[in-house]
């Protein structure tokens, strides 16, 4: 290698690093500036020049943030309502890709091309009716409202179909010509040997509940019952604001999502992706 | 399981497929088919009192004569027209950086860059509240120390679309950066190695190979945008409640205000039926033209 094309590549190294850094610190720095702004009182995020350290606010934050909209039962609120809906999406997304992947049955191609077609259908067309048919029975302010409506979450049932397409057809003969049912079939071989995929589908499934907005919103009207986003969206519509539990709720709406994404980073992403990007 | 003994004449291979798919079945009837077709009867539907009438196309007639609907759908295309292909521009060209050869510590670069989708969009949109504020905000005081007078981020009909613009392109870049890069990752080294040899730079190679190359998922992510920001709600419920003078209102934020604060239900199913029109027109045109010459 001649010394010039030795000092191109390193310049080229150095802008290369330079700019993805930069965007590294444009996507970062939000996140690091909420933290701070946990730790300190209200008035702190406004002062000039500008407070980048961590302070000693972030007890009484919390605790400020509970008296105020009962964070600690929201958190329960948002937990119960995205695992419950976790849990019962993903079996029957599970389950009814299973059907469409491996078995030929009457009306199986129209009956899944609706429901693709669903995915197209954005989900302003039901709220309404959704909302009246909760009123009617009396469900406002319930978890089920919040949760019902999304259980046969088309996106999902397509992406376990596209997946459950790999299991091979001759270890579920084996299992048949074993004796074994159907649902003992799906229950303890096809959902094991899935597991990577049943993942990928479950985070998806957790993140769009813990982040969903306008539903619960339209839902839940006692703050009882309240979710994150709900809560979270109330405080800064109240007539004096206070930061320092804003940015408490929302770091507590964050953290636990990040933390998880640190640890899982690849089935993260191909989850998020709705497993869009195979590696 | 003891009960699939006795089952087992009920769940046969041919009958077990329907018992797969009955939840999902039953759930998508009553939670999206019904509402789908209750609030398409609705939209042609007026309400006075508890009291419905059908009212043929006077929803539809009174939406097209709505000055309010006019500034919603002009809001979203602009943000759409000028954010979707900036936030794709710059994903494409930070993909390009991750993928190249002299990087080190790409897993850290892509868990970052990731970092902002997995962000609620209602937290996120408070922390950028709050970042913009006029008077005592960070970016304010950023711009300051170069010399920039303060901006009028969140109270000025101009700015609150940028705001809005630059919120989402920082929640949605990352991701899709990985989803280009993904798609680099697939394109095969020999394609380079010949136009190398034929003299072919690197910029050249940008525009002839990887441009090209990358056109399925150029058409991936602009649907899945494109739809994205024409449900576009909960950062502009946050940031601005469609403020300034209306400058922020959505579609989807002029149909939630009219169901749910002015409880116009059958007028807010039109607009609901309006906006699946547009998502539906959207998605098969640019299928169409990003999609056509290839097969």
């Amino acid at each position: 290698m001649t010394d010039k094309k030795k000092t191109s590549v390193i310049i080229r190294k150095i802008l290369l690093y330079i700019t993805l850094g930069i965007g590294v610190i444009l996507s970062i720095f939000p996140f690091y500036w909420m933290f701070i702004g946990a730790t300190n009182p209200s008035g702190a995020i406004f002062s000039v020049p500008p407070n980048l350290l961590p302070g000693d606010f972030l007890v009484e934050n919390f605790t400020n943030l509970n008296e105020n909209v009962g964070i600690i039962r929201v958190l329960m609120n948002s937990l119960i309502i995205a695992l419950t809906f976790t849990f019962f999406a993903v079996l029957i997304a599970a389950a009814a890709g299973f059907a469409f992947a491996k078995y030929q049955f009457k009306g199986r191609n129209a009956i899944f091309f609706t429901l693709l077609l669903a995915i197209m259908i954005p989900y302003h067309v039901t709220l309404i009716p959704l909302f009246q048919m909760m009123a009617d029975l009396g469900w406002l302010n319930t978890y089920r409202a919040v949760l019902l409506p999304n259980l046969a979450y088309p996106f999902a049932i397509f992406l376990m179909r596209q997946n459950m397409r790999s299991i091979p057809n001759s270890l579920l003969e084996a299992a048949r010509v074993d004796g074994a049912g159907e649902f003992k079939i799906f229950f303890q071989i096809v959902l094991p040997t899935m597991r990577p995929a049943l993942a990928a589908v479950a985070i998806f499934l957790f993140m769009f509940q813990w982040n969903n907005f306008l539903w619960p919103l339209v839902v839940l009207g006692d703050s009882d019952m309240y979710t994150l986003p709900v809560a979270l969206s109330s405080l800064v519509g109240m007539s004096r604001v206070d930061y320092g539990q804003i940015m408490m709720g929302t770091t507590l709406s964050v953290l636990p999502i990040m933390i998880f994404f640190l640890l899982l980073q690849r089935q993260f992403i191909s989850g998020i992706l709705g497993g869009s990007v195979k590696e | 399981m003891a009960a699939n003994k006795r089952k087992r004449k009920i769940v046969t291979p041919k009958t077990a497929p329907y018992f797969f798919i009955a939840p999902a079945v039953l759930f998508f009837l009553v939670f999206t088919l019904w509402p789908v077709i209750q609030s398409l009867l609705l939209s042609f539907q007026t309400s006075t009192g508890g009291q419905s009438e059908f009212a043929g196309f006077d929803n539809y007639i009174r939406l097209f004569n709505d000055g309010l609907f006019y500034t919603a759908l002009f809001n979203t295309f602009t943000i759409l027209i000028i954010q979707v292909p900036i936030m794709l521009s710059i994903a494409v060209v930070l993909a390009v950086l991750m993928n190249s050869a002299l990087l080190k510590m790409r897993g850290f670069f892509r868990v970052a860059f990731f970092m902002p989708a997995i962000t609620a969009l209602v937290a996120y949109a408070i922390v950028f509240m709050i970042m913009l504020d006029e008077n005592f905000g960070l970016v304010n005081y950023a711009l300051s120390l170069v010399g920039i007078d303060p901006v009028a981020w969140l109270n000025d009909p101009f700015w609150a679309k940028v705001s809005l613009i630059i919120a989402i392109t920082w929640r949605w870049t990352g991701y899709n950066m990985v989803i280009f890069l993904a798609g680099l990752q697939n394109i095969s080294n020999d394609l380079y190695e010949a136009a190398s040899i034929d003299g072919a730079g690197k910029i050249r190679q940008f525009f002839s190979i990887t441009l090209p190359q990358l056109k399925p998922i150029f058409l991936f992510t602009a649907v899945l945008s494109t739809i994205g920001t024409l449900q576009l709600f909960d950062e502009p419920f946050i940031l601005t409640d469609g403020g300034p003078n209306n400058s922020t209102l959505t579609i989807s934020l002029y149909l939630y205000l009219n169901g749910f604060r002015y409880f116009d239900f059958n007028y807010a199913s039109a607009i609901a039926y309006v906006l699946v029109i547009i998502i539906a027109l959207f998605s098969y045109v640019q299928m169409k033209v990003v999609g056509d010459d290839d097969d």
